[in-house]
């Protein structure tokens, strides 16, 4: 089996590097034939985040940086600023319960949590906005046209294989017209099946821990044949969400309090089910997937003073049911044209649950969202130096919705039709000059159901984007890069035509990015001393027509305008040193954001009113911290594996500018996991266990949303 | 081997190194000071009124209901006193204030989604003791009694939205003694002779909205009936002449706001006054103030008045009692008071309910005095005759 592995994973690394050549504009990671290359396609990619990898057999290892030269050749000007990733045993080994404790590593990513399991939590890239973050699921978005966020607690780290973030855009030029239409992307990649000698692999995990946790998963692997083969994963998950949490503050002259209360409602029921097909043919891939999740959870709500037993704040209920099926195809017909298809369709349903127990106003709204997604690129490479991508997208939406009277009396029940266009180029020069340009149409026609609403009007908008990239010495591994970017993201259909709050003349609200920094990587072949790979990068972004909502006449009435100008000031650093110690191998990723982000909305500027008024024009926005990093360090010796992490979120302030009133204390977690695994005959057992906040901060990443204090997770797997 | 257990040892202190760096970060968590403003140094007091105590309500969820005190004899504006002078008491004041009023020498303050009723000293603001009402809303008093509506009566099966009640407390032992099913979502109250006008507001029942003010006897404290008047009722305030104005927020749709009479003496509804949108009111003399904030869906707008009425003659007096052209940076009137000793009146402005908001002050000629920044959506005015002494 071993040798078998290792064998595909050498053929696999000669076809790339014999075909470099010929196929230099199709992107490896998604041309390699999915099924048979994943564990290089990794080293690819973990490569990019500078994070030697190791892929791992008992009889020998292969460095990553051996094969550094070749792969690195074949990918690089297809993808001309890397990404942020984290993969395969890195991402493992962070013990992150769901994709966004990973994603805390990555600089320049703000987080917002709302603490728990099944607590809300969503990324924003350099304090844009989370609404400007496209995330993408195996190589298509992931869409929600009713509040234009993803929840990402939902996105499990059992089937996950890689995660990256890209600022501005993913700079291949091969790619979807959507990938060229948000401000930030972040991909996850869901694992592909890799093959010894046997037809079946067979995958179990069971974890336990705190909050009540039980969570157990199966993942099967099927080789059909030596050009097809399939993936199925499910999960389910049971957790009470319960955790104890603790408030304590201090009386100027003595005094103060000091209470200890358990989080509750915050329980979470769900099972997830994927399965994938995928296939081979000449020049090309293609694949198949279903995706369906299912989950009840209670919402605790915010941890605001409360007098009565329960709080008005935390009895909310909400119901998911997220089906989606995709497809993709990709060939290389010949080394001038390549192209590229996708699909998807998803329904899912959403319902919302303020029970009439709860002393607020009950509420039993239900809501429909179906989407439908079609995409074609073609890429022409006239010359070997010279690549141009044409890409078409259309999208169909369509939210329905039935809840209160009111709702249902003033409730549009939007469609949504999408077309977007993209042109790209790049040129790949030999003396280390790669360039790219890009253009992205887009047009937006809203309609409803209700033909006595009026929706809102047409857009017709264009955005570009340009990215340059230098290196100036073949030998050195030193590149300078730099990007312009100027992208919009339309009001959502709760933005235009929730009940009560939306308004359907909003404009769309841009943001415009510009980014400079350098890359540098070094590897040793001998010495205690085993590479060192660092990037840095200073921007300069503004957010414009800042969609927000505003009050109006009492606390019950809302709606949405287009109001707020946010400039952002920020640098990106990151340093990743990895060693060796004989058996030992240690690497250690360090990253440090510094964003200055204000507020220079017009309306905030005080009037002239004499000593008592106080304005905060051009504050820092709520929630980005000034300063804020993380420190991972990971050892293995033998089949022993040792990660400490470490994540700092500076001072920050809650809404409604920097004064003592809003300020929110800094935070800083340690977590460490130690894994080790069992061969058993050609089986493997693997026990990890985790434990996270290991000083047992009591801090909150959200005001009144207070997060867990340690906690701990037991994973026993077992794969055959 | 050796080298392995070096590596982690290095770890391991460096760790250790860091973790002591940064614990440094975090400071002691004090409770915060109030902070006071000398906003207007020749201020003084005038009849019998020292001061004035603002609740600021902050937005639903943000617990930052606070509460400020504007001291006549110094000119001093004091900002967020609770905290400071009641240290032990648990997350400060709690979330969403939605009333303040002064019976008996105590300061009650009504917070909503805490669902309880703060009992201070007037004289002090020190914590005396406090209620637990769900869902509370408005306070109004009588013959040492504290009437409290509530939106969270019990749950009846047939209906999507629990009837309201208003609980009746004796302000002495801060127990509620009795209680009192009322209309959907009450809001404010009036006490006239022996009887409780409460204004039911139906706003969870949208757009089924209740549109009557239960009238209660306090003898028998049951409900006699019920006097249909118009949508969304909010707010109640009685006039010198046996007349209750009660204000009608529509549906921010279709129906506008505005403003019913109903005369106590027959329990029926005398005038509808369409022309006079109100959002709050306040009453001085024969003077009404009516504040009105109204947003409308259908186009958009969101229009704003400033109205005096006069009681008297059931007139407009004006239809902007600013007159130095403050109002143009008022974003959200959300508050009115009037001073009776001085005649100087008190508008706040809300601003985006987000970010701490302004209390103006004007002279008895429309002319504005001073301004402060207050808390998050300054809201609720009372006047004290006592001084604060603990500041």
């Amino acid at each position: 089996m071993k040798k078998t592995l290792l064998a595909v994973i050498f053929s696999c690394i000669a076809t790339i590097f014999i075909a470099a050549p010929f196929v230099m504009a199709a992107p490896v990671p998604e041309s390699c034939p999915a099924g048979f290359t994943p564990a290089v396609t990794d080293s690819i990619r973990t490569e990019d985040a500078g994070i030697p990898k190791t892929v791992k057999t008992d009889t020998s290892k292969i460095k990553v940086d051996t094969l550094d030269e070749a792969v690195v050749t074949a990918v690089r000007k297809s993808e001309i600023i890397p990404s942020q990733t984290l993969a395969g045993e890195q991402l493992k080994k962070l013990s992150a319960n769901s994709v966004t404790d990973a994603l805390r590593y990555f600089s320049g990513v703000q987080i917002k949590d709302y603490g728990g399991i099944g607590g809300l939590k969503t990324v924003n890239v350099r304090s844009l906005g989370s609404q400007h973050v496209g995330v993408f699921y195996d190589g298509i978005q992931i869409g929600n046209a009713q509040n234009g966020t993803v929840d990402l607690g939902r996105f499990s780290m059992d089937n996950m294989e890689m995660i990256s973030v890209y600022n501005g855009q993913k700079s291949d030029i091969f790619q979807s017209a959507k990938d060229f239409a948000s401000a930030a992307a972040f991909y996850m990649r869901s694992r592909r099946p890799v093959f010894g000698e046997k037809r079946n692999n067979f995958d179990i995990k069971i974890r336990t821990g705190s909050f009540d946790l039980i969570d157990g998963s199966l993942t099967w692997d099927f080789k059909i044949n030596d050009r097809v083969s399939s993936s199925v994963n499910a999960e389910v998950m049971n957790t009470s969400g319960k955790y104890k949490f603790r408030y304590k503050k201090t009386g100027l002259d003595g005094g103060g309090y000091d209470t200890t209360e358990t989080r509750r409602n915050g329980d979470v029921f769900s099972i997830r089910a994927e399965a994938a097909v995928f296939g081979k043919i000449r020049g090309g891939d293609w694949d198949a997937k279903i995706y369906f999740y299912n989950s009840d959870r209670g919402y605790p709500g915010a941890a605001v003073k409360e007098d009565y037993g329960i709080s008005l704040l935390n009895e909310d209920r909400q119901k998911d049911r997220n089906i989606f099926i995709q497809t993709s195809l990709t060939q290389t017909v010949s080394k001038t044209y390549s192209y590229r298809f996708r699909a998807k369709y998803s329904n899912d349903y959403m319902n919302y649950v303020m029970p009439p127990e709860s002393t607020v106003q009950p509420m039993d709204n239900h809501y429909w969202q179906q989407e439908l997604y079609f995409t074609t690129s073609h890429l022409f490479s006239p010359f070997r130096f010279w690549h141009i991508n044409l890409a078409a997208d259309l999208q169909w939406n369509r939210l329905d919705a039935k809840g209160t009277d009111m709702f249902n009396a003033n409730f549009i029940q939007p469609r949504r039709i999408t077309a977007l266009a993209a042109l790209a180029t790049s040129f790949n020069l030999d003396c280390g000059l790669d360039m790219q340009a890009s253009v992205l149409y887009t047009y937006v026609h809203d309609m409803g159901k209700r033909k006595d609403i009026e929706p809102a009007k047409d857009k017709n908008i264009f955005a570009p984007a340009a990215i340059l990239s230098y290196r100036p010495w073949k030998k050195t591994d030193l590149t300078f890069r730099a990007f312009y970017k100027k992208i919009f993201r339309m009001p959502t259909f709760n933005d235009l035509y929730y009940v009560q709050t939306g308004s359907r003349d909003l404009r769309p609200e841009y943001t415009t990015q510009y980014d400079i920094g350098a890359a540098y990587r070094k590897r040793f072949a001998k010495g205690v001393f085993a590479g060192i790979e660092a990037t840095a990068d200073a921007y300069y972004n503004t957010v414009k027509d800042k969609i927000i909502a505003t009050p109006t006449s009492n606390q019950l009435v809302w709606t949405m305008v287009n109001l707020g100008l946010v400039r952002i000031k920020g640098i990106d650093i990151m340093l990743a040193p990895s060693f060796r110690f004989g058996e030992v191998e240690a690497t250690a990723r360090l990253s440090y954001t510094f964003q200055r982000a204000q507020d220079f909305t017009e309306e905030k500027k005080g009037e002239d009113l004499g000593p008592g008024v106080e304005d905060y024009y051009g504050d820092q926005i709520p929630y980005v911290p000034v300063h804020s990093g993380s420190a991972v360090i990971n050892c293995t010796y033998g089949t022993w594996s040792f990660n400490y992490s470490f994540i700092y979120t500076g001072e920050r302030w809650m809404l409604g500018g920097n004064i003592p009133v809003n300020y929110i204390q800094p935070w800083y977690t340690s977590d460490i996991s130690i894994a080790k695994t069992f061969g058993i005959r050609d089986t493997e057992l693997s026990v990890t266990l985790d434990v996270n906040n290991i000083f047992n901060q009591q801090y909150e990443v959200v005001k009144w949303y207070p997060m867990p204090g340690t906690n701990f997770k037991i994973t026993l797997g077992y794969s055959f | 081997m050796d080298k392995g257990r070096t590596t982690i040892r290095i770890i391991i202190a460096a760790t250790a190194l860091a973790m002591t760096a940064l614990a440094s970060c975090r400071k002691e968590d004090y409770i915060l000071p109030s902070e006071g403003i000398t906003v207007n140094p020749w201020d003084s007091i005038s009849g019998n009124i020292r001061g004035f105590f603002l609740l600021n309500e902050g937005n639903m969820g943000s617990n930052k209901a606070s509460l400020d005190y504007y001291d006549y004899s110094e000119g001093i504006y004091h900002r967020n006193i609770f905290g400071e002078i009641n240290p032990d008491e648990v997350k400060d004041l709690g979330d969403v204030g939605n009333d303040l009023k002064i019976y008996g020498g105590k300061l009650w303050a009504v917070i909503n989604c805490s669902n309880y009723v703060e009992v201070m000293d007037v004289s002090t603001a020190k914590h005396l003791g406090k209620i637990a009402v769900p869902n509370c809303r408005y306070l109004a008093f009588k013959d040492g009694y504290a009437y409290v509506s509530a939106y969270a009566g019990p749950v009846e099966m047939d209906s999507d939205a629990r009837i309201g009640f208003v609980a009746k407390i004796d302000t002495l032992s801060l127990r509620i003694v009795d209680s009192c099913i009322v209309g959907y979502q009450p809001e404010e109250m009036a006490v006239i002779g022996n009887k409780l006008y409460v204004a039911n507001s139906g706003g969870y029942r949208a757009p089924d909205y209740d549109s009557t003010v239960s009238v209660i006897d306090l003898g028998t404290f049951e409900e006699m009936y019920k006097i249909n008047t118009g949508i969304n009722l909010d707010k109640i305030e009685p006039d010198n002449y046996g007349n209750l104005y009660v204000s009608s927020r529509g549906d921010h749709y279709t129906i506008p706001s505005r403003t019913f009479i109903i005369d106590t003496r027959t329990d029926k509804v005398t005038d509808t006054l369409d022309l006079l949108p109100n959002s709050t009111m306040t009453l001085a003399g024969d003077s009404l103030y009516v504040l009105s904030s109204e947003y409308n869906y259908i186009t958009g707008k969101h229009e704003i008045s400033y109205a005096i009425w006069n009681t008297a003659t059931k007139s407009i007096v004006t239809r902007n009692f600013i007159k130095d052209g403050t109002e143009d940076i008022i974003q959200i009137p959300y508050g009115i008071a009037v001073n009776r000793s001085s005649g100087e009146f008190f508008v706040t402005d809300a601003k985006d309910y987000i970010s701490p908001g302004t209390i103006h002050c004007f002279g008895p000629d429309g002319r504005r005095k001073w301004s402060a920044t207050t808390g998050d959506i300054p809201a609720h005015i009372v006047f004290t005759t006592k001084s604060l002494k603990t500041l």
